[in-house]
């Protein structure tokens, strides 16, 4: 091709232009294919909070409520486990404050939770997924010579939890229970998953 | 030649353009006038969510795009114990007893503005008569034989089918007269009516197809986003076609 | 390290895979005439629109649910629950629609110009099984939605099958899998939409693309631009795709796309011809609706089928229906051995075929327009008329392209 006359830079321009706006336009158009990827209305309505009513709990004793397909434990703390998990020595857990982002600003601490005596944690261990089981004596036959406080104990490879669910140190477990947004509707009505502050 | 196909083109869409349609009002309906579809809202739960079902429509859907906060519409939109705010808008209407009672379901209602027409529901609304020879009373202009009350009749009144005001009764045919005809008055007044049904005629339009709010948002920027490719495209097509038109180009 | 550079790195590439051959063969020096009108974008414009049916319909995939019981709802879910769901949809639902209208203005453009005629008779008869396999492909995904006109749609055309003498009815049901079309019909119809078809149509586009790089494009002038080269063996007549056309078909693809987005966002119902009303409500197998018609793209085809009312030769009017329908997309594929015109391009042609093309374009807009209104004796004369018309432009053109005098074609594209 002759190129006398071309005027090559205004070329340059348009071409350069043209694939950016063009560039601009691709990722435009990939954004709702991208979103439709996200939980639909559906699945949200599914995984809205849920309410549980915690007037038939009495102390010591455990309920579970599910929220977003995954178990949720509500456990009433009496003084003395109260008394047995904040007399635990750090030392042996392995994130006694609660400093890993495994809860919200206001359940963080020794108890993590809005009120000492009410406990909400996420029922799944934090090593494989697996549902620990409810020890909430001290019991002989999982202790060792370390004694055993009561807690939660993994089946599936062993982790232990303190009531606060959290978790002892050289366990397979790398982190504390989670606990999930709640909040307290009144006395007796908790909402698992909205905590009023909108996320 | 291209006179001659734009000609065609043009016969063929006049052509389709052309259709047929036994209501006499044609209405626009307006998703934007959120008034208008509180209003409706309003009085499609009150007066006939009990029987028809909205089954894909959500309750906290209609509360986004209808500006309606969760507190209100939990209060005094949601009525059934068992619906939550994320709940699609359902009764508690048996299918079972609903047969027994009408002889077949109440339908959903959800597409039905998109199925009928904004302009049919309207004219149904509107068109129901007082016939004493069908089982419950009553009857409507665009539904034959329509199986379900006027369940607006405290609001409307009461209609019939009747002469015109001012035609002479001695020269009309009994077939000419088939005027509605109000011959009791209801708690609203005639325009205050044809607002109310023009308000759930509204917001069935906006429950067939809620994403039109979304698409009308989006659009316009589309539309201007395309127009500037288009410009930059042409302006670099001109650009390198200026070799062709050259001569001697091709060496 | 040094970052290596950019020629090792397309020599590494070259060495196992040939990408500068094919960049050079199909673009840079895919030599192509430059006096392709706007006439030869739709061919571009096929092919966005076809990925833009396969990416949007991979999305829908993902929330459809394939199942007499839940597939209507679950458009619904998609039009509503689905973030974005609605738009992803209507580019689908008009896509197929913009599909057709790209498509039957491309094969008008074969017409207009003798594409079809040697050497590229292959490329045409690959084009129209494309063509035959897209309406397969649009008919099934039409059933998907599960609407009172997916249902009764589906129902006659399949009933077609019932119209072949002896072993029809056993067809049918075979297609249908059941007695009447039911949630299997959907399920396989479902794996066709989305599997089977597009693979077949994915390599059919392939074939029809290696077959013209072949032979070439044709031009509006019909001058085969191959038998003028210079020295170096490049067409005198012919420009590189890469930068021209490409930048061409850019244009093509923005002004198209401006349309497009314009029914998208504000018609995505195209005026009840892209979504047509009955399919707002569930199929229903007990319940006809009061008016039944194909999607407009298949309308001319329906309307010469509902044209046949009479019995011939022993033929039932059914049975005669279908066998004109089949026929007149046969015609299609015999179409390069019918016209015996010594020159390619409407231009150069006679008065005579000039006439026929255009009584041709009215007859197949003409039984479109038929096709999706209410038949009555009046319309059933008239797509009669049509259907004669539709026939005598392919079965006469043998004698019409002899009889008639031709202009003398020019050797060069500059006259």
């Amino acid at each position: 091709m002759a190129d006398h006359g071309i005027n090559k830079a205004r070329r340059r321009f348009l071409v350069g232009a043209t694939a950016v706006v063009g560039a601009v336009g691709v990722v435009g158009a990939a954004v709702p294919f991208v979103a439709a990827w996200k939980p639909s209305a559906r699945a949200r309505a599914a995984g809205a909070p849920v309410r549980a009513d915690i007037s038939k709990l009495r102390p010591g004793q455990r309920m579970t409520v599910e929220w977003r397909g995954r178990p949720v434990w509500i456990i009433r703390r009496t003084p003395e486990m109260i008394a047995r998990t904040q007399a635990l020595s750090p030392g042996v857990l392995a994130d006694p404050d609660s400093r890993q982002p495994q809860q919200p600003a206001y359940a963080d601490g020794e108890l993590r939770s809005l009120k000492p005596e009410i406990g909400v944690l996420v029922g799944l261990c934090t090593h494989f997924g697996c549902s620990p089981l409810y020890r909430p004596e001290p019991d002989a036959a999982e202790s060792s010579s370390d004694g055993w406080p009561g807690g939660f104990y993994c089946p599936c490879h062993g982790s232990r939890f303190d009531l606060a669910g959290r978790v002892y140190v050289n366990m397979p477990a790398p982190t504390n229970l989670e606990v999930p947004p709640y909040r307290f509707l009144d006395d007796v009505i908790i909402e698992i998953g909205e905590d009023g502050e909108f996320s | 030649m291209s006179r001659w196909w734009l000609a065609l083109g043009l016969l063929v869409m006049s052509w389709v353009a052309h259709g047929e349609s036994g209501i006499s009002r044609s209405i626009s309906p307006d998703i934007n006038d959120q008034t208008s579809l509180q209003r409706g809202m309003r009085l499609y739960v009150n007066y006939c969510l009990g029987c028809h079902t909205l089954t894909y429509q959500r309750f906290s859907r209609a509360a986004d795009d209808l500006n309606i906060p969760q507190v209100l519409m939990e209060e005094s939109l949601i009525f059934s114990p068992e619906l939550a705010f994320d709940d699609p808008m359902h009764n508690a209407l048996e299918i079972e007893e609903a047969q027994r009672w009408w002889g077949s379901a109440p339908p959903d209602l959800t597409l039905t503005a998109k199925l009928r027409g904004v302009d049919w529901v309207y004219a149904y609304l509107l068109g129901f008569y007082e016939d004493p020879g069908r089982p419950l009373g009553v009857n409507n202009t665009v539904y034959e034989s329509v199986a379900m009350p006027n369940v607006l009749e405290p609001l409307q009144g009461v209609q019939a089918l009747g002469c015109p005001e001012g035609a002479s009764r001695v020269l009309s045919t009994p077939e000419k007269c088939r005027e509605l005809v109000l011959v009791r008055p209801g708690t609203l007044k005639p325009a205050e009516f044809e607002r109310a049904v023009y308000d759930i005629t509204n917001f069935l339009a906006y429950v067939s197809e809620p994403s039109r709010l979304k698409a009308q948002g989006v659009a316009p920027k589309v539309m201007i986003f395309l127009f500037v490719f288009g410009v930059l495209a042409y302006l670099l097509k001109r650009e390198y076609w200026k070799d062709i038109r050259k001569p001697g180009v091709n060496e | 390290m040094a970052t290596p550079r950019r020629g090792e790195g397309q020599s590494w590439l070259n060495a196992r895979f040939p990408a500068s051959r094919l960049w050079r063969e199909h673009l840079a020096n895919y030599y192509v005439p430059k006096n392709l009108n706007v006439w030869y974008v739709f061919g571009s414009l096929a092919l966005l629109v076809l990925v833009n049916q396969i990416v949007t319909g991979i999305w829908l995939t993902m929330s459809y649910n394939p199942t007499a019981d839940g597939a209507f709802a679950s458009i619904e879910y998609i039009m509503r629950d689905v973030e974005w769901g609605w738009l992803i949809r209507h580019l689908h639902t008009t896509g197929a629609s913009a599909l057709f209208i790209v498509m039957y203005l491309h094969m008008f453009r074969g017409l207009l110009y003798g594409s079809y005629k040697a050497p590229r008779e292959l490329v045409w008869i690959l084009g129209m099984t494309l063509y035959l396999i897209l309406m397969a492909e649009a008919f099934m995904g039409y059933l998907l939605p599960w609407g009172q006109m997916s249902y009764w749609g589906a129902q006659v055309i399949t009933s077609l099958f019932s119209a072949i003498p002896w072993v029809g009815p056993d067809i049918a049901q075979w297609v249908r899998g059941d007695y009447l079309v039911s949630g299997v019909t959907l399920n396989r119809f479902f794996a066709l939409h989305v599997i089977a078809l597009p693979l077949v149509i994915l390599v059919l586009v392939v074939l029809h693309i290696v077959a013209l790089h072949e032979v070439g494009s044709n031009n509006p002038e019909g001058v085969e631009i191959r038998q003028h080269k210079d020295d170096t063996g490049k067409p005198l007549d012919g420009i590189p795709f890469h930068p021209y056309y490409t930048v061409k078909d850019l244009l093509g693809v923005a002004i198209f796309l401006f349309v497009f987005c314009g029914v998208v966002f504000y018609f995505p119902d195209g005026g009840g011809l892209f979504i047509e009303q009955p399919n707002f409500e569930p199929a229903d197998p007990l319940s006809t609706p009061d008016h039944i018609a194909p999607v407009w793209y298949f309308t001319p085809f329906y309307a010469i089928l509902r044209a046949a009312n009479f019995s011939l030769l022993g033929l039932d009017a059914r049975f005669l229906g279908v066998i004109l329908m089949a026929g007149a997309i046969a015609m299609l594929f015999v179409l390069p051995w019918l016209d015996r015109s010594p020159v390619r391009s409407m231009r150069y042609k006679g008065w005579m075929s000039k006439v026929m093309l255009r009584l041709f374009a009215i007859s197949f807009v003409g039984l479109g327009v038929l096709g999706v209104l209410p038949s009555t004796p009046g319309r059933t004369y008239m797509a009669q008329g049509l259907t004669v018309i539709y026939f005598a432009y392919f079965l006469l053109m043998p004698f019409y392209t002899r009889w008639e005098a031709a202009r003398p074609v020019p050797k060069r594209v500059d006259r």
